[in-house]
């Protein structure tokens, strides 16, 4: 099976050539590929590395911010129905930027401040302290997590980028450079075959000469003993006469 | 269409108690749309888990949410549609809530990664 798994090509000199190009070709393509991967790689791990640096530090700044929430209500009363009704419009938002990475391009998230902060007037008459520390925490939570959000995506996308590549790299390793070489393998011996049949034809053609020639030498040396000199004298004239009227060039 | 949603901002949605929505609405991340669909949802005792796989769901269709928060309780009754959902964005991060700490062991992502490195050597 794996000897007869090579490209259908027809074995030829020209063929050859191009195998050999396509051979060189993947070859470089491989090595790039395996440049890209081990980059990928590297990007990788350092990511996952950051990723579990912020979860960790994500668990104390939640923790922290629970702890303020207590705090405020604890000094304005429960507010949370308050909040959770006049909710209008967003201020802290998100927009994306790329950044790229080997030719992988990676989300990379960033907050903003869109206007002013509806709840700005919020405790105004009570536990106004507690609660712009409480806002303080929320925001900052909410910036690390913006944070978080983007190493995880980049994590996503380059896990998935990663196993792409190594599936290229890991193809052209064990499919496509063989049956390359197995056709070019095909292709030289094809082509000596070739050869050895030329070479074996024109000695055959040699070995029929060889006879046809002992065979008019003997019919020669037997008009000659029978005594007809004369027509071979003029078997040679023809010959010449043949041989050189001809020859214009 | 990516530079569109760029230049518009995205935001950041909220599914989780209370005290979670509460605390992040204070930070400025709540949205309420045209046709009054807010960005965040309260989950208590009394929420049916389909209703919150429901609300999942739509966060991830709605193009305009990038991140989405999620209490870490919550996550882990609706694991097989987070686990299920594997596109880059929207982002799912799970977050610890009030009276439950953050167990990394449960993270999607993290046991993703545990899959390919030993933990113990990132921590060092």
């Amino acid at each position: 099976m794996s000897s007869k798994d090579r490209l259908p090509i027809f074995p030829s000199r020209g063929a050859q050539m191009l195998m050999k190009a396509r051979l060189k070709g993947a070859q470089k393509g491989h090595s790039l590929l395996k440049k890209k991967a081990d980059a990928l790689q590297m990007r990788f791990r350092m990511i996952l590395s950051k990723i579990i640096e912020t979860k960790t530090l994500m668990g104390e700044v939640m923790k922290e911010a629970s702890f303020s929430l207590a705090e405020a209500k604890f000094a304005t009363g429960d507010f949370n129905q308050v909040v959770l009704q006049n909710v209008t419009k967003a201020w802290l938002k998100i927009k994306t930027k790329k950044d790229n990475v080997a030719g992988v391009t990676l989300p990379v998230f960033e907050w903003y401040e869109d206007g002013t902060d509806p709840n700005m007037l919020a405790g105004l008459s009570r536990g106004g302290q507690q609660l712009t520390k409480l806002k303080k925490n929320y925001q900052s939570a909410v910036k690390l997590l913006v944070e978080l959000a983007s190493l995880q995506t980049s994590f996503v996308t380059l896990d998935d980028v990663i196993k792409i590549t190594n599936r290229r790299v890991n193809a052209i390793e064990h499919v496509i450079i063989p049956r390359i070489e197995r056709t070019l393998a095909y292709i030289i011996s094809e082509l000596d075959e070739l050869e050895r049949e030329e070479f074996y034809r024109l000695k055959k053609i040699q070995d029929k000469k060889k006879i046809i020639k002992a065979k008019a030498e003997k019919i020669k040396a037997e008009l000659k003993a029978a005594g007809l000199l004369a027509e071979a004298q003029g078997s040679g004239n023809n010959m010449l006469d043949e041989g050189d009227e001809d020859i214009l060039f | 269409m990516a530079l569109h949603s760029a230049a518009k901002g995205k935001l950041i949605s909220v599914i989780g108690d209370e005290d979670t929505c509460v605390g992040f609405l204070l930070g400025g991340v709540g949205e309420i749309n045209k046709n009054r669909h807010s960005n965040f949802m309260v989950v208590d005792k009394a929420t049916p888990i389909g209703e919150i796989e429901e609300c999942f769901k739509r966060f991830i269709k709605r193009d305009d949410i990038d991140i989405i928060l999620i209490n870490q309780n919550i996550a882990e009754t609706i694991r097989h549609v987070i686990d299920g959902h594997n596109q880059p964005v929207p982002a799912v991060l799970e977050i610890p809530s009030k009276d439950h700490p953050y167990d990394a062991s449960k993270d999607s992502i993290l046991r993703r990664a545990r899959g390919m490195f030993n933990p113990d050597d990132m921590a060092a």
